[in-house]
């Protein structure tokens, strides 16, 4: 498969501040790419010197093997849908996806055809004549895509676009994106602080933290091996235990909590006594445990959380501060649960992580 | 109402206003257009004041003229402004961006008779212009520049051009900058993004700037008096000799009527045009 | 194109020279009026014959100074005369039409707003020659009907006052006008519910939210009345206000007492505009 889009050590820095710090990557043609990072970490930045708004000061861009530097953004195969959307409210829905094709200077039948199929294909149709302001929020979005597309770009660089919908028409709007996205096969790089866009969309993710990339990979890969503690942080959640690491009397390696002592995953070794954290997913704990379990507490219910089925549990172990999520899955066995309960609580130690402690708290 | 606000309260804020408007307002306009009417020394209706304005040509001409001139004044001030109020908002570094609206802004508050006569001690014949240029050999002769139409023009764009450059400035700040770097990553050129983007978005700023200006301009009479020939060949000034030299004020508020009437017609025909109405252009 | 778009270096230097220029000529009348005001020289212009304050303080015999020109000194007593009643009352007219126009509810209210906003339109000329056909035409009625000769109808003081205000009213009532569109009405509503009569309401909620706007609006007033001429020059009669009295000089030529006088101008109206900037910081 041909690399549409290929970024090597991109630097760019404002004064004394670094945003972005050599990032490369690759994103295979057609696919569905997406950049997750919280808040400042750089995202918006990398994006804009993909889209040629800002230029870099190091690292080569590349698109179909040809290098950007010297094109400025009007010339580049690769189109932006802003954060805000950026519609022209000036002109109509047919103006605003005709616009860049009338900048090439196309006209007539020609450019009539290109915008009333780009219309139909996401499904507006009949949606030409109205105003900006007629649309709603699910359909300027895909006005602001079909602008875009209608040039048959390399490459489309989303900005977030759904961070001003409401909860409900995002989620309706993350599944359409994903099926026009598959339905036009244009290579989609997407950039957003909502992992579970970023989970639900892509075929590729990468998580950026400080300017950096922290690990690129499938949504399933980053999901279940995350190579730090900020991933595993991020992307999902996980309940996160401050520990101590220790060998046990028969040489496995063991984390004591407090006063508690838990089994972690076969292989694991550190120096003797260092600060870690493990983390653990609250659908990995199980409410009464098999006897075969090797991590098994005795847990109060401080609250029961029921939201369908990502209802959970808040619970706490003796004299421990920490509050851990617990799954409560929707199938009955539950349903005598109360608060004040004490329950068992447990989790296979090959479903834990553990990640070198005082860092990326918070 | 709803509140239950009492009517004293209603009467209290009504009278003061009814009585400004029908007193300075409306019926002032009403004596205007009946002393218009009216026959100077018999006092009987009459049209002869009007006639009068269009058999003598050196009235209508002057009348001809000082629009013409206004509408010509208000294009340049467009053009000027639009630019400058671009810069200021999106193309100076943000910090300075502040710092230069207030700048702008200083002159606003000076009077008029000020600004002229500060460009009267430039132009005339002994003025500074004149000086440096004979001074630095590109002058054999001082040469007067004032009392020509074009140094006359010039000073009414100068005069007006804040009353646009305001406007224009309020309106491309409410521009988002990513419709125009849209615009741009569609493949838009400069000039394809002022035409499709920035005029369309400052068309509500243009039309209230331009019937201001206008305004200010065709009534202006301190700029065409002083910067402009010495002629009396601005249309305010014909009003004013009818008052106060002549003394026949019939003529005078037929003139002042016929003004009236023009900028009216003038401001209409733009709402009419732009699909706007007086009362979102005057905010 | 802009700040954050690439642009050429050709582009942007000849955007910067054309903004400096725009500023030189903005400042250039100015910054010459205020130089010649210091020249010792009988005609404001150049050759520069070297530092004086004479045309501020100068006694005569041949350089009377502004502070010892009796016509000058006089005719900035009136228009400070004229520009404190012109503010008072035009305050006043332009807050109650601000509340009648956001508050209340009548018949023919959109007329009644449109003839409010119309003086803006009406170049001052013709305000000020229909007010003075008007008010000579009442005179002589009430002359006809009662025998009585009423001084106040004729050019003099209180028309320059009357014939300013129906236009600057206008001008303060929009800007109080836009201040009280923002005004929460709930404000009000809490008030009354608290048990609030509307002279207390407004007292103690209104007009203190609205008093920035007022105090605005009463500034830009005084500054419109002190400058006026359009209007001014048909209304006055022996006692020119400071913009006619300028006007006859520097039509016919003085010395440069004028540019001290226009010195003092542009410093009042500087100070203006830095305080007009600060209140509308202080008040977003």
């Amino acid at each position: 498969m041909a690399i549409a889009l290929s970024v090597q050590n991109l630097t760019k820095r404002f004064g004394s501040f670094t945003a972005v710090k050599g990032v490369s990557f690759d994103v295979d043609e057609g696919r569905f790419f997406s950049i997750l990072g919280p808040s400042g970490c750089g995202k918006t930045t990398l994006l804009r010197m993909i889209a040629g708004f800002y230029r870099p000061d190091g690292g080569t861009i590349l698109f179909n093997g040809r290098d950007m530097a010297d094109i400025p953004p009007n010339r580049r195969p690769v189109n932006l849908v802003f954060q805000n959307l950026a519609l022209f409210p000036m002109m109509n829905v047919y103006e605003n996806v005709a616009f860049g094709l009338r900048r090439r200077g196309e006209k007539g039948a020609a450019l009539d055809r290109k915008v009333r199929e780009m219309l139909a294909r996401v499904g507006l149709p009949q949606s030409g004549d109205k105003r900006i302001d007629q649309l709603s929020g699910g359909q300027r979005q895909r006005i602001a895509i079909a602008r875009c597309l209608v040039l048959e770009p390399t490459v489309l660089l989303l900005d977030e676009p759904l961070g001003a919908l409401d909860a409900k028409l995002r989620e309706h709007m993350k599944i359409e994106l994903k099926t026009l996205q598959a339905a036009v096969g244009t290579t989609f790089v997407y950039i957003t602080h909502d992992q579970s866009e970023a989970l639900v969309m892509s075929d590729a993710v990468a998580v950026m933290k400080d300017g950096r990339f922290e690990q690129v990979g499938t949504p399933q890969e980053l999901y279940h091996h995350p190579n730090s503690a900020f991933v595993a942080q991020f992307v999902g959640t996980s309940n996160r235990l401050p520990v101590t690491f220790c060998w046990d009397g028969s040489g496995r390696p063991r984390a004591r909590w407090g006063d508690i002592d838990l089994v972690l995953p076969e292989g694991f070794a550190a120096e003797e006594g260092s600060p870690w954290d493990l983390f653990v997913r609250p659908e990995a704990m199980i409410i009464d445990p098999d006897e075969g379990t090797d991590n098994v507490l005795s847990v109060t219910v401080r609250a029961l959380l029921f939201d369908g089925g990502n209802s959970r549990l808040l619970v706490t172990v003796r004299d421990r501060p920490e509050e851990l999520t617990v799954a409560l899955p929707q199938t009955g066995q539950y349903d005598h649960v109360r608060r004040g309960d004490r329950i068992r609580v447990g989790w296979a130690s090959a479903a834990s992580r553990a990640f070198p402690g005082g860092e990326d708290r918070g | 109402m709803a509140s239950g606000r009492l009517r004293g309260g209603f009467l209290f804020f009504f009278l003061p206003v009814a009585l400004w408007l029908a007193l300075l307002i409306v019926l002032p306009h009403l004596e205007l257009l009946r002393l218009s009417f009216t026959d100077s020394l018999a006092g009987r209706f009459t049209v002869a004041n009007y006639l009068a304005f269009f058999t003598e040509p050196i009235y209508w001409l002057t009348f001809v003229r000082t629009a013409l001139y206004s509408l010509l004044v208000t294009f340049l001030v467009m053009t000027v402004a639009l630019p400058v109020a671009f810069y200021v908002t999106k193309v100076v570094d943000v910090r300075l961006s502040g710092f230069l609206m207030v700048l702008l802004l200083v002159p606003f508050w000076v009077s008029e008779l000020v600004r002229v006569y500060g460009w009267m001690i430039l132009l005339r014949e002994s003025g500074i212009v004149n000086q440096v240029l004979t001074g630095l050999g590109l002058l054999k002769e001082p040469v007067e520049f004032l009392y020509r139409d074009a140094t006359m023009v010039m000073g009414l764009v100068y005069t007006s051009m804040l009353f646009m450059v305001v406007p224009l400035i309020g309106v491309m700040d409410d521009l988002d900058d990513a419709l125009i770097e849209a615009a741009y990553d569609l493949g838009a050129s400069k000039g394809a993004i002022w035409r499709t983007i920035v005029i369309p978005h400052c068309a509500t700023g243009l039309v209230s700037g331009g019937i201001i200006v206008f305004m200010l301009v065709l009534g202006s009479y301190l700029t065409p008096n002083l910067m402009g020939g010495k002629n009396s060949l601005w249309f305010t000034e014909q009003i004013y000799n009818q008052i106060i030299l002549y003394f026949n004020w019939n003529q005078g508020a037929a003139f002042g009527f016929l003004l009236l009437l023009l900028s009216s017609l003038i401001i209409w025909a733009v709402l009419k045009v732009t699909g706007q109405r007086l009362k979102e252009v005057v905010k | 194109m802009i700040r954050t778009l690439p642009a050429s270096k050709g582009y942007r230097r000849s955007f910067d020279l054309f903004i400096a220029l725009y500023f030189l000529l903005l400042f250039a009348p100015l910054v010459v009026t205020m130089v010649l005001a210091f020249n010792d020289s009988p005609f404001p212009s150049l050759p520069w014959e070297g530092f004086t304050l004479d045309w501020f303080f100068g006694k005569g015999p041949d350089k009377f100074g502004i502070f010892h020109d009796r016509t000058n000194l006089r005719s900035l007593a009136a228009s400070f005369r004229v520009a404190l009643a012109v503010t008072a009352l035009s305050t006043f007219l332009g807050t109650c039409a601000a509340f009648l126009f956001e508050q209340e509810q009548f018949p023919f209210k959109g007329l009644l707003y449109f003839l409010m906003i119309a003086p803006l339109v009406i170049p001052g000329v013709i305000l000020g020659i229909s007010i003075l056909m008007f008010a000579n035409g009442l005179g002589l009625v009430i002359e006809n009907l009662f025998g009585l000769y009423l001084p106040v109808l004729g050019p003099g003081y209180w028309l320059v006052v009357l014939g300013q205000s129906a236009f600057i009213s206008t001008i303060v009532a929009l800007v109080v006008l836009a201040r009280l569109k923002k005004f929460d009405p709930s404000l009000e509503e809490a008030a009354y519910n608290l048990g609030a009569t509307r002279v207390q309401v407004l007292r103690y909620i209104t007009l203190p939210y609205l008093r920035p706007a007022i105090v605005g609006g009463a500034a830009m007033a005084f500054l419109l009345s002190f400058e006026n001429f359009n209007t001014t020059v048909f209304l006055v009669s022996s006692q020119p206000t400071l913009p006619i009295n300028m006007y006859m000089q520097v039509r016919d030529g003085s010395t440069p007492v004028i540019n001290a006088i226009s010195l003092l101008l542009i410093l009042g109206a500087s100070l203006f505009a830095v305080a007009n900037l600060r209140g509308k910081r202080a008040r977003t």
